[in-house]
């Protein structure tokens, strides 16, 4: 059975249409995310998954049963959102017993499932401190145990890993994973990284515009973009059209390659000049001004320390091999039936 | 900003002048409420606690005082009320002449008390009498009513702004009733606010007097009535002294209460 269904869902604020009409089927246990440029609509179809919002149109079904009409208190969800929304006047422990407390679970139960719950973060010893008083990270894994300790069906995140930095980031996507295989809930998250959707998801699904533009598992939807738009929001992407298509490769359409699959080749390959080399740590990015007339971005691992940037100005073939060159479909509208 | 020596000398001088034309006069009449020298002769040269004990016999400065409380704590309550009422409708809801009911509710305590001294006289003589409500404690409950209400309605509605509604989303995905929302969230993250503006409030209605005049019916004697009323009666002077005394004190610790609270609060109620 299906965790999450939403069937033609569609939201208008006024005249701003924030979600388009959204069909789409979550399994249970799944860890799904939603990935999407700021305004695309990705926190508004979380909001009516939580019950928040009231969709202008369409359904939300939640284990098989119609909830679109039901307050969020009604609803088998949870939700860690992204400023976290802790109870600043409740401890920590207070904080997480709170979905208990208000479902009557007695004061002995209570005081167990919360303290497991802070386990579970590695917060055991944070009870009785109030949430002003903890870092960011340790927030935002107060505000993940007291979704948790409910024990929902589903579990949604809001950009939860938004705030914090780079490392504890990391940490906490690995963090995330573990505990999602470890309760087996299903987690609806939603990201605009898209090295985080990819790295944590069974499934992506790539906004624009309030529609759902593609769905599928990572390597699908970078592989195998199904637009332009997803081919150059997942991960940097060459895209090449019109004339300049026909000249690389002999023929109409709309083709990628992606910047790792690109190698510089001394004899054979397309003709450019170096414009740009930006040493980026582990890899180097190379941007190369095609005699075919495209820009494109060459990516090379820094296997023999750095390349320095006496490449620039240099003249250069670049090649790559056909299984590499991803065919976009042209114009293809999203899935909405529409 | 910067300032130099001698402008930052200047602005010293004018708080200190400032500050002892306010509370000087305060301290003397706090003084002179121990003075044991009936015309108040100055240095006092023995201390007495006579006119309190002479104030707290007279019947009409302990019926005056009966009064203000009662009428402060019943503007209080209805400013308590319809202050969070509105603050809620303001902050939560858009709806059809918002900003205006706003701009309504705060106006009073902008309008010179004599106007609205008028106006409630006038309403009270031309509908009020008619319906068979004369004045009376009521009406000057009322009167102090249309100015209470911004403060509670001014100190709630800062403190929603700041919490916004992320907090009572959180409650209720976790589960929580309309009812429990309020009850664990949003009353206690409000609370101070509300018990800031009440305390405002009672001490504004505590010492009012221009709205009062117009309001009170013949019967109905406030703490300042009285001692504006007494205050050029030669043998009356101690105890209005000492009544005055009581007026700072009631007044004084109700802003002071509402400036703690309102105060640390403040910063730390944003997780
Ligand atoms: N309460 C609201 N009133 C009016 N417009 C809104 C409201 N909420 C969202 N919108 C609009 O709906 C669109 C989608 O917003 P939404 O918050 O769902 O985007 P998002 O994908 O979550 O973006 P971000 O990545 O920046 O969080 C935006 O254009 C936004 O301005
Ligand atoms: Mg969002």
């Amino acid at each position: 059975m299906n965790a999450i269904k939403l069937t033609g869902l569609r939201k208008s604020f006024g005249t701003v249409e924030a979600v388009a009409g959204v069909d789409l089927e979550i399994a249970d246990g799944e860890f799904f995310s939603m990935l999407g440029p700021s305004g695309s609509g990705k926190t508004t179809v979380l909001r009516m998954i939580a019950g928040f919002e009231l969709p202008t149109a369409g359904t939300v079904e939640l284990g098989g049963r119609d909830v679109t009409r039901l307050a969020p208190f009604e609803r088998d969800v949870n939700t860690v959102f992204q400023d976290y929304a802790l109870f600043p006047h409740l401890s920590v422990q207070e904080n997480v017993e709170y979905g208990l407390k208000v479902r009557k679970v007695p004061r002995k139960e209570r005081r167990e499932r919360a303290e497991q719950a802070l386990a579970s973060v590695r917060l055991t010893d944070f009870g009785r401190r109030r949430p002003a008083a903890m870092s960011g990270g340790q927030r935002q894994r107060v505000a993940l145990a007291r979704a948790l300790v409910n024990r929902p069906k589903v579990l949604l995140l809001d950009e939860p890993l938004g705030a914090l930095d780079l490392k504890l980031r990391e940490q906490m996507q690995v963090e995330l994973k573990a505990i999602q295989r470890e309760v087996g809930i299903t987690f609806v998250f939603v990201t605009h990284d898209q090295d985080e959707a990819l790295t944590m998801s069974d499934r992506v699904a790539v906004f624009d515009g309030g529609k759902i533009v593609q769905v599928g598992s990572p390597e699908e939807v970078y592989e195998r973009p199904a637009s332009a738009f997803v081919a150059g929001f997942v991960g940097t992407s060459n895209v090449f059209t019109g004339e300049v298509a026909k000249a690389l490769f002999d023929r109409a359409g709309t083709f990628s390659v992606r910047p790792e699959k690109i190698a510089f080749d001394g004899d054979a390959g397309a003709p450019g000049v170096v414009a740009e080399v930006i040493y980026a740590g582990a890899v180097t990015r190379y941007v190369v001004d095609l005699e075919a007339g495209a820009r494109v971005v060459v990516v090379e691992q820094n296997r023999h320390g750095s390349p320095g940037t006496g490449l620039r100005g240099q003249r250069v073939r670049l090649s790559w091999h056909d299984e590499h060159v991803i065919e976009i479909p042209e114009r293809k509208e999203p899935s909405d039936g529409a | 900003m910067t300032l130099s020596g001698s402008a930052r000398w200047a602005l010293r001088l004018f708080m200190a002048v400032g500050l002892t034309f306010i509370y000087v006069p305060l301290l003397l009449v706090l003084v002179n409420s121990f003075n044991g020298d009936r015309t108040f002769a100055w240095p006092p040269r023995d201390l007495t606690t006579r006119w309190w004990s002479a104030a707290w016999e007279n019947e009409g400065a302990r019926q005056a005082l009966l009064t203000s409380v009662q009428a402060g704590l019943a503007a209080t309550a209805i400013a308590l009320v319809l202050g969070t009422l509105v603050a809620f409708a303001v902050q939560r809801f858009a709806f059809f002449g918002r900003d205006t009911l706003s701009l309504l509710i705060v106006l009073p305590i902008a309008l010179p008390g004599i106007v609205t001294g008028i106006a409630l006289d006038s309403a009270w003589r031309s509908v009020m009498g008619d319906l068979g409500i004369g004045k009376g404690l009521f009406s000057v409950v009322v009167g102090h009513a249309t100015f209470c209400v911004v403060t509670v309605y001014n100190n709630v509605l800062a403190r929603l702004r700041r919490t916004g509604t992320n907090l009572e989303d959180a409650s209720a995905d976790l589960g929580a009733s309309g009812f429990q929302t309020f009850r664990y969230v949003t009353f206690p993250l409000i609370r101070s606010a509300l018990l800031a503006g009440g305390l405002l409030a009672f001490a504004l209605s505590f010492d009012e007097i221009i709205v009062t005049t117009f309001t009170a019916g013949p019967g109905v004697t406030t703490l300042p009535i009285w001692i504006f009323n007494n205050l050029f009666r030669p043998n009356q002077a101690p105890v209005v002294n000492v009544v005055a005394a009581v007026l700072i004190v009631l007044s004084v610790v109700p802003v002071w209460l509402a400036q703690r609270l309102a105060g640390p609060e403040a910063g730390a109620s944003r997780t």
